[in-house]
């Protein structure tokens, strides 16, 4: 619908809508979490979701204890090379549309771990992270950013078309593929399809 | 007009089950086929091992999912009901037995017969021995 047009319907009380905008508004609106904390980020994610920061302003208040009933898997701390499996697990078993939120320099990158044998560097290496929050901890106003940013990005998903995200394209995966422990390391050591590692032009 | 008089209130009272039997139909089915037509135009089925799991916690089930639970303390619940519904009906019974006629006091005999009957077909099958 023409921009213009619509501004001038709104200007008359004409509130004009499509499918697609409704679907996102029902949607951004109540996305709702699963329940589950691996570090001390949590607990910056519990204090989200107590009354003095209220995630409930945003429709995000109704942690789920079963991935069966989430839409956003928020990866709050330190994702261990034993956990990394459970976890991939956890999100193939959310139904679609699913999120990710990676919160806190561990669920990004590893953090103050990153030189570990033991902790995955970046949970994005093996499920598709929507908001990555930098901080160690991030204070529960940056998690609420990244909701934000997350229901912005929710809003302007396409309902058909190319551009359509992954839950509306029956060619796109739904699960993906759950890291085994290896000898060293777990195999594989993160998915292809998803991520690679990043280049570095050290010009010579 | 003739044709709707058969349907007036005063006619037959039970037409507003019937109006309500269909609305509530109506409303239950109404959504779950609107999900089912969103679901064919638009969006795909994606299922797959891990989302069709028994196990919802993240861990994989080592063992059959499909286990057998022992049920003996289900039937202990069943027969606990006997004396549970017995202690409910005597007290009554009892503190009303002097007022009672003779009718009042066989109905309650057999109602007691009955639970004691059930009693002693679970005692006689070896129920109240736990194994």
């Amino acid at each position: 619908m023409d921009e213009g047009l619509r501004s001038e319907l709104s200007k008359a009380g004409v509130f004009t809508t499509s499918l697609n905008e409704l679907y996102n508004w029902g949607r951004k609106n109540s996305v709702w979490p699963l329940q589950f904390g691996l570090a001390c980020c949590a607990i910056e994610m519990i204090a989200a979701s107590m009354a003095r920061f209220d995630i409930a302003r945003f429709g995000a208040e109704v942690f789920r204890p079963s991935p069966r009933q989430a839409d956003l898997m928020i990866v709050a701390g330190t994702v261990t090379k034993k956990m990394a499996p459970q976890v991939v697990r956890l999100y193939n078993q959310m139904p679609e549309p699913k999120y990710v939120i990676a919160m806190g320099a561990c669920a990004i990158s590893g953090g103050p771990f990153k030189q570990g044998y033991n902790v995955l560097k970046g949970i994005d290496r093996y499920i598709p992270v929507d908001v990555h929050i930098p901080g160690c901890p991030p204070r529960p106003e940056a998690l609420l950013h990244a909701l934000m940013t997350l229901q912005k990005r929710i809003e302007e998903q396409a309902l058909t078309g190319e551009t359509r995200p992954r839950h509306l394209d029956a060619n796109q995966p739904s699960e993906f593929p759950i890291p085994a422990f290896g000898a060293h390391d777990l195999e594989p050591p993160s998915n292809p399809a998803i991520w690679s590692p990043p280049k570095t032009d050290r010009g010579c | 007009m003739q044709a709707l008089q058969g349907f007036s209130q005063e006619e037959n009272p039970y037409i507003f089950l019937a109006v309500f039997l269909v609305a509530a139909a109506v409303f239950a089915v109404t959504p779950l086929a609107l999900a089912a037509l969103w679901a064919m135009k638009y969006s795909p089925r994606k299922s797959g091992p891990s989302k069709n799991a028994v196990y919802e916690c993240g861990l994989e089930s080592k063992t059959q999912d499909w286990v057998q639970f022992k049920s003996d303390y289900y039937l202990y619940g069943i027969i606990f009901l006997v004396f549970d519904v017995e202690v409910i009906f005597l007290l009554p019974f009892a503190v009303a037995f002097k007022t009672l006629p003779v009718g009042a006091f066989v109905a309650i005999m057999i109602f007691l017969l009955l639970l004691v009957e059930g009693l002693v077909w679970a005692w006689r099958k070896g129920v109240l021995n736990w194994k």
